[in-house]
């Protein structure tokens, strides 16, 4: 059977139904893997002895439910006690924390099956996984272009059906971005609704772990497993978990609507453009009241988020020092040296360029000028959304400016790869929560990804409308895993 | 004609806060442990390692706050403090830059009877560092080993306002520091240990000019002693300076304790840019006024109050007041031999005196001493029972201290019961007035001096067992 093709739910019921046994999963996914592999190169270490061995023990008690006995895949930033943790860096290469992050020690305890460690930017710091030190992954639609970024091996997995869903991390878009790209769900939740804990920091304040699923139903049940308070993370809110499943009713009559004007305008591509003004119309059809609103200060968040993102990175990676563990040059003369010398050889060229532009923006005499004032339009931004989301239950727009680029398309034009996160990026500036779901193929059959923007907190009218959204529409089930795609 | 300077001091102190477990993580905080045997992925600076603040940590500042006048702002945040070095794991200190938790504090120092307040500038919460192990020589050992035991304990770093104009002012100053630091609970204060640690700034103007001189920063001040010597050098060096016309520079400076002067470590230019920003790890902190007011109501007695309490209840000098309070623990031994032996100035004589001579002999503290107070005041009582002289009680003291017996089983042990009885004494006089016929005759030739030698004699063949009334008014009866 082609397991690789089922949800989480769909796997779930075939458990209970008794039709499979997890380890059924579990091997039908690494033959999948050992299919695709070749081509979409999204694990940088795999699990499957590990993961073999966790499906027979769960068989053994034969009791499932929920996500016990389904396989997932973890971006390799989160730390995993006794399995490699790269973050996709030199740096990184052999380490192997004795800690495990507490999002997937929560799947862990609900039984979930980790099946490897996938690719990304090196530190999470890009858009098309070209910036990991050790290979890039590519677009299961297309396997010229890149499956976006930072978290590209994740959304490509999920995508290539080599797993049914993954933990990732969102700074800037790094989740909903690269699902836009792959055709995939994506969220990023409400900064503190998930713990950071174990998770290596990009930009400590903007950082958000979440979800890329294959459809909103198990993006919905993930969220509910992860979110929650962790007094390991002073940052994460202690403010109720909702049982968000219960919100996928279908229903977005009387919902309002707002799509920012802002974010259909320079850049966006016309066929992004119009699948994402469908949509719009879909859901008025639904009884949503749709309206244009305003987000002056839009064009402010991207160099805003280059300004506070750096800063803050500049200094959560400054631990790598090859003091204690990571590369360390030993061929250094002194210490100073050692400390120059093994960063200069751990860290790949956007790593480097954002310390260097962090630490500058922190420097003593610039700090005004560059990062207070960049705290302060983040405020202006917050406050944009907030006169919005006083009349309104919900923001659309699209995720990305443009489908899917080609690989080296971008790769020395660090401006335009940067432009790629301008409609995410104010979400994360505004601590909001967003997810990206498919909603439309452009002229070069590449799927558009439509983001849907909620209050702080309200991730269940996110899941509502975009359940009902999808419930009303195919574009989910366009996906090359299901052979409705270029490469099933 | 030479020029009359003013010496300027202001003192940074770090004071480690008194908990169970580190600042931003649930490792120990013991002193003296295997290296790298108190470290989690947080104070080893781990990826993905997040802090969370220990709210004991909070509590001890507050009360510091309270103790040393301070305002408590109802907002205060973390910030990072960001250099590179081997014992700082995450290569910055989660410190307090703009917003600390206290402000604008003060306490009073007494230096030769005239009392003077100082200044509080602010005092803030951040974690220690870990340290450094070489072999032998730092110039010349071929590696570093790093222990982090100590890293990420709570510190709390109390910052005055240049307001000394001595080194003994600004000895006063630490002294009374330490004392409340240690009344109010919040900290051991050991300076050996290095749980109490001070840098000085230092320097010098022409009396009566208003703009503050060229300053030094001296770091490794390891003592009290230290402190002032390093004090006196500094002024010492800035004074012939400008005598000579030279130029001085604001520098960072360590004390050499070996060669007794300090010397350069680091000039302006070269100082850090630590890149201060706010942590985003940790939210800003509220601290609310009933919690305050909460600490407040259950705030120990400070060592003003206790002076205070010392010279009202006992009508003690203000002197002894002063230094029977210097620590909690003395100013209790004090408190519990006075409810046994409520004669307060011959307990503070007997404090002050023997006690803090062998103290200090021994290097002990109070706590250590082997000699309870309810072993002191039986001590005072057989003195007063007339069983022992208060000579004689001075080697039962010492016999005390060093063997931790009580007094009644020395006197027994050493046979050193005073000798009152009459008939006992009267015969060794006789003995003695017998054997001094050319004394006996000066005597009563008037000459003072030979009664002393006959009372001397009596005492020596009693070993000093003699009653000295008893022996005076017997050697007067035989005598006239
Ligand atoms: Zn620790």
């Amino acid at each position: 059977m082609d397991l690789y093709k089922f949800t989480i739910h769909e796997l779930q019921d075939k458990l209970q139904a008794g039709e499979i046994s997890s380890e059924d999963i579990v091997k039908s996914l690494f033959s999948r893997i050992a299919d695709m592999e070749d081509k979409v190169q999204a694990f940088i270490t795999l699990c499957e002895a590990a993961a073999l061995k966790s499906a027979r023990g769960i068989d053994g008690e034969g009791q499932y439910g929920g996500i016990k006995g389904i396989p997932y895949g973890l971006k390799d930033l989160f730390c995993t006690r006794g399995i490699k943790t790269t973050c996709a860096s030199r740096m990184l290469e052999n380490f192997v924390p004795s800690y495990e992050s507490t999002a997937s020690c929560r799947l862990n305890e609900k039984g979930g099956i980790l099946l490897g460690k996938l690719n990304l930017d090196e530190f999470a710091m890009g858009s098309s996984t070209e910036q990991s030190a050790f290979f890039p992954s590519r677009n299961p639609w297309d396997w010229e272009r890149v499956p976006g970024g930072s978290s590209g091996g994740s959304a490509a997995a999920v995508a290539a059906g080599e797993i049914p869903y993954a933990l990732a991390s969102d700074t800037g878009g790094s989740i909903r971005q690269p699902a836009s790209y792959c055709g995939i769900v994506g969220l990023k939740p409400t900064y503190g609704r998930v713990s950071r804990w174990g998770v290596a920091a990009f930009a400590s304040s903007l950082d958000q772990v979440g979800i890329l699923s294959r459809d909103v139903r198990d993006c919905a049940l993930i969220l509910e497993i992860i979110a929650g308070k962790d007094p390991l993370d002073s940052t994460s809110a202690d403010i109720e978990v909702p049982n968000y499943s219960a919100f996928l009713d279908g229903e977005v009559k009387g919902m309002r609507i707002a799509y920012p004007r802002e974010y259909f305008r320079q850049g966006v591509a016309e066929s992004t453009r119009a699948a994402v003004m469908k949509a719009l119309h879909k859901f008025e059809e639904l009884g949503a009241i749709v309206e244009e609103v305003s987000l002056p200060h839009s064009e402010y968040a991207l160099p805003a988020y280059y300004i506070v993102a750096p800063a803050e990175a500049s200094t959560n990676l400054a631990r790598f020092d090859g003091v204690r563990y990571g590369l360390r040059d030993s061929e250094a003369d002194n210490v100073a040296d050692m400390f120059s010398s093994s960063r200069a050889q751990g860290f790949g060229p956007e790593v480097k360029r954002r310390i260097m532009l962090g630490t500058y923006a922190l420097s003593s005499g610039y700090y005004d000028a560059y990062y207070l004032k960049a705290l302060k339009v983040r405020r202006l931004i917050a406050q944009d959304f907030e006169k919005v989301f006083r009349d309104f239950d919900l923001i659309v727009s699209p995720t990305t400016p443009t489908t899917a680029f080609k690989l080296g398309e971008q790769i020395d034009d660090t401006l335009t790869l940067y432009l790629n996160d301008a409609l995410t990026v104010p979400v994360n500036m505004a601590g909001l929560p967003g997810i990206s779901i498919p909603c439309g193929l452009d002229n070069d059959a590449l799927p558009v990804g439509m983001q849907l923007i909620s209050w702080a907190f309200d991730e269940a009218t996110l899941f509502k409308a975009a359940y009902a959204f999808e419930q009303n529409t195919d574009y989910h089930r366009l996906t090359p895993v299901s052979g409705g795609g270029i490469n099933g | 004609m030479a020029k009359e300077f003013e010496t300027v001091i202001g003192l940074e102190v770090h004071a480690e806060l008194k908990t169970e477990s580190k600042i931003f993580c649930s490792c120990s905080t013991a002193f003296g442990s295997e290296p790298n045997t108190q470290v989690c992925p947080f104070c080893a600076g781990f990826p993905g390692a997040l802090p969370v603040l220990n709210e004991k940590v909070l509590e001890l500042a507050i009360r510091t706050g309270i103790a040393l006048n301070c305002e408590i702002p109802e907002y205060c945040k973390f910030d990072r403090k960001n250099y590179f070095y081997p014992d700082l794991p995450a290569a910055y200190q989660i410190s307090q830059f703009d917003q600390p938790i206290c402000k604008n504090g003060y306490l009073e120092i007494d230096v030769d009877g005239k009392e003077k307040r100082i200044r509080i500038n602010r005092a803030h919460m951040e974690e220690d560092a870990g340290k450094l192990v070489h072999q032998g020589d730092i110039t010349t050992t071929p590696f570093s080993l790093v222990d982090l035991n100590r890293c990420g304990i709570g510190l709390l770093e109390i910052v005055s306002e240049p307001d000394m104009r001595s080194a003994r002012e600004a000895r006063a100053y630490l002294e009374k520091l330490r004392s409340i630091l240690l009344f109010a609970g919040v900290s051991d204060c050991k300076m050996q240990e290095g749980s109490l640690r001070c840098d000085a700034n230092v320097s010098v103007r022409p009396t009566g000019q208003k703009e503050l001189g060229t300053r030094s920063e001296i770091k490794n001040l390891n003592s009290f002693r230290a402190l002032e010597r390093a004090i006196e050098y500094e002024a010492r060096r800035h004074i012939e300076a400008i005598e000579d016309g030279e130029e001085l520079v604001q520098e960072t400076r360590t004390w050499d304790e070996e060669k007794q002067l300090t010397r350069s470590m680091r000039s302006k230019e070269e100082a850090h840019d630590y890149r201060y920003f706010p942590d985003p790890d940790l939210p800003p902190l509220k601290i609310s006024r009933e919690w305050i007011e909460e600490i407040r109501s259950q705030m120990p007695e400070l060592p003003d109050a206790a002076r205070e309490r010392l010279v009202e209840t006992y009508g003690l000098p203000h002197y002894d007041a002063a230094i029977l309070t210097t620590t909690p623990d003395y100013l209790e031994y004090f408190d519990r031999v006075i409810r046994l032996y409520p004669d307060a100035k011959l307990v503070s004589n007997w404090m002050m005196g023997e006690l803090n001579k062998y103290l200090n002999q021994t290097n002990r503290e109070i706590s250590d001493c082997l000699i309870k107070a309810e072993n002191l005041a039986e001590m005072l009582q057989l003195i007063d029972a007339g069983t022992i002289s208060g000579k004689m009680a001075k080697s039962v003291f010492e016999e005390m201290f060093n063997s931790g017996k009580t007094a009644p089983e020395v006197v027994r042990e050493k046979g050193l019961v005073q000798i009152s009885d009459e008939k006992a004494l009267s015969d060794i006089i006789e003995s003695i007035i017998n054997d001094n016929p050319k004394v006996v005759e000066d005597y009563c030739n008037g000459k003072g001096k030979a009664f002393g030698f006959l009372v001397g004699q009596v005492m020596k063949a009693t070993r000093g067992q003699a009653n000295p009334a008893v022996v005076n008014k017997l050697l007067k009866e035989k005598l006239d």
